[in-house]
């Protein structure tokens, strides 16, 4: 089969960026565009009341010779506020990638109306990571400004917390983005918010340093992207990051974004093209 | 548009199936079906739910790798140029796909994007489209808010932004009510006369009269009859049916009265069916013969008569 149909028009067929990645992404912002009011206040505020009271009024409570001591000579508010940046992360990109992705394939069935067009699998998995990248860093950033305005931030690095805080994200959006794909229905995602997201939040470094764990328990916490994310921030923040552990922490999440990635290009695949 | 195939050139197939078949784990969706359509026909899959329709349809749109045989569709082959194929295809799906976050409009506008259009290109197209499907007063209305009918029409809007050469539609009237299901079927029809070749599935025997230039009848994952509507009557069916209807428990007592009325004689729990080319003759013999039923029904046979008659009257699940 050579001939084509048309003899006279030839189809004008340029494949669009990635498989139309960019197109799928003007449609994350489009949706945006519409419900960003109901998000403001959230992206904002959470971070205000989370640094007002833990920084300020528990940092207050604790902050004497010997926390400021075991904390390395900063007040606890300094110390959390970058742990708080890259946890959020984690918490936003969870969030982005759950019910979302799951209802585009379910309820509005919107990823097989794009893959009904020259969209491709691959268009569609970047298109959607590439906006949880942009809303990310929309957190992010929000939540840095009011740590500047707390006067929480002691390094001129710690900016570069915005990218940790993002990665971080990254690191739990790619393979959640993957498990969300092949669900029929969304129970399994309370699960993962109470048995992974909670205790992450909590163990992983951002609240109390992970050697306050016990020594049984540290090696988990060297595995998740939290702390490594965590780790990342703070380190920049407090301006007392080394080099070769920046390194570390940014393979590590660049690891579960690789491997996130790749699974999550497989489940599309698996749920798009039966 | 479809440029006019020059006369004298062999009617290339906009679709062609040789053995075409799907399979999901040990269940076959798809039996090893041939068929082609030709350039600007409009061409109708029917069958009962669960024949396999749209399983084929899926095929063809290049969302659904094919398990077996060949398929090539605008002359390309669906495994290794799906994305040059969905480029000059639309595809009516048979449960809507629409984004419930965005208003009538945009819901064109990305879709346009998708296929690579401008967004000057996609903000025109939209209006003309919302003109078509009579939607232009709603353009700035949520997808959420529109009835049934109206969202249909958007999505075949839809399905147009990229002015198909081929124009695929999953029931596209299931469930509409009687003004929508006309209003489609006359926008589909002029889309037809403008080139565009359709390939539809449909449940509903008017629909398929009304739409398919050729159809094929599937059951049971295969091919079972193929043939214009009027064909498939001639071959199937007589061209009348006189329908009986008698009191309850009548039909039971009858044995060998109905021998020899018609060609073909069904009897269901409350009437008796006699195909015969002439329905008349045929309850004047009957009368003759002392049957009395309550009502006498001469009717000319239907897509429906050939449907029934190919696929049995048992209920499908």
């Amino acid at each position: 089969m050579t001939a084509v149909t048309r003899p006279g028009a030839a189809p004008r067929v340029r494949s669009p960026l990635a498989g139309g990645a960019r197109h799928v992404f003007e449609y994350k912002a489009r949706v945006y565009r519409r419900v960003w009011r109901g998000s403001i206040f959230s992206t904002f505020l959470s971070p205000v009341l989370f640094l007002a009271a833990m920084g300020i009024g528990l940092g207050g409570f604790v902050d004497h010779g010997n926390a400021i001591a075991s904390l390395g000579g900063v007040s606890y508010a300094a110390f959390l506020a970058p742990g708080l940046l890259a946890a959020q992360g984690m918490q936003t990109a969870t969030s982005e990638s759950t019910w979302t992705v799951m209802g585009g394939f379910t309820w509005d069935r919107t990823f097989h109306g794009m893959y009904a067009t020259p969209v491709t699998v691959a268009g569609i998995v970047f298109g959607q990571l590439a906006w949880v990248a942009v809303r990310l860093t929309i957190v992010a950033g929000a939540f840095f400004l009011v740590m500047l305005a707390f006067g929480f931030v002691a390094s001129p690095l710690g900016v570069l917390g915005i990218g940790a805080s993002v990665l971080t994200g990254l690191a739990f959006a790619a393979p959640i983005t993957a498990f969300a794909a092949g669900r029929k229905n969304d129970t399994a995602f309370s699960v993962i918010f109470r048995f992974f997201i909670t205790p992450l939040f909590l163990f992983s470094g951002t609240f109390f340093p992970i050697e306050q764990l016990p020594a049984l328990i540290q090696p988990i916490a060297w595995l998740t992207p939290t702390w490594h994310g965590v780790a990342l921030a703070r380190g920049l923040s407090l301006g007392t990051i080394d080099p070769l552990g920046a390194v570390i922490h940014l393979a590590v999440l660049a690891g579960y974004i690789a491997v996130g990635l790749v699974w999550a290009l497989l489940a599309f695949r698996r749920a798009l093209s039966k | 548009m479809t440029t006019p195939i020059p006369a004298g050139a062999d009617r290339q197939s906009l679709i062609r199936a040789r053995g075409l078949t799907k399979k999901f784990a040990d269940f076959v969706a798809v039996d090893a079906i041939d068929f082609d359509v030709a350039p600007g026909e409009s061409f109708g899959f029917l069958g009962p739910n669960g024949a396999g329709k749209t399983s084929t349809m899926r095929m063809i749109g290049c969302v659904s790798p094919i398990t077996g045989g060949e398929l090539s569709v605008l002359g390309m082959n669906p495994a290794s140029d799906g994305a040059r194929i969905k480029a000059r295809l639309g595809v009516v799906p048979q449960q809507d796909t629409l984004d419930m976050e965005l208003t009538v409009r945009e819901n064109l506008i990305i879709y346009g994007r998708y296929f690579d259009l401008g967004r000057r290109a996609a903000g025109i197209k939209a209006d003309e489209l919302l003109e078509f499907v009579q939607l232009a007063d709603r353009a700035g209305s949520q997808v959420d808010s529109l009835s049934g009918g109206m969202k249909r029409r958007l999505t075949i809007a839809r399905s147009l932004v990229n002015d198909p050469d081929l124009l695929l539609l999953d029931e596209p009237t299931t469930g509409l009510d009687p003004q929508a299901r006309h209003l489609l079927w006359d926008r589909l029809y002029r889309l037809k006369q403008r080139g565009v070749t359709l390939v539809l599935t449909t449940h509903y025997m008017d629909e398929a009269e009304q739409l398919c230039d050729r159809l094929v009848i599937m059951d049971k994952a295969r091919i079972v009859a193929e043939g214009s509507p009027k064909e498939l009557i001639e071959r199937y069916s007589t061209r009348e049916v006189l329908e009986l209807r008698f009191p309850v428990g009548v039909l039971e007592t009858l044995e060998t009265e109905l021998d020899g009325l018609a060609d073909r004689i069904e009897r269901l729990p409350d009437r008796v069916l006699l195909y015969a080319d002439d329905g008349e003759a045929a309850a004047a013999v009957a009368h003759a013969r002392g049957l009395r039923p309550e009502t006498v029904l001469v009717r000319r046979s239907s897509l429906e008569d050939v449907f029934l008659r190919l696929t049995g009257r048992t209920l499908i699940e």
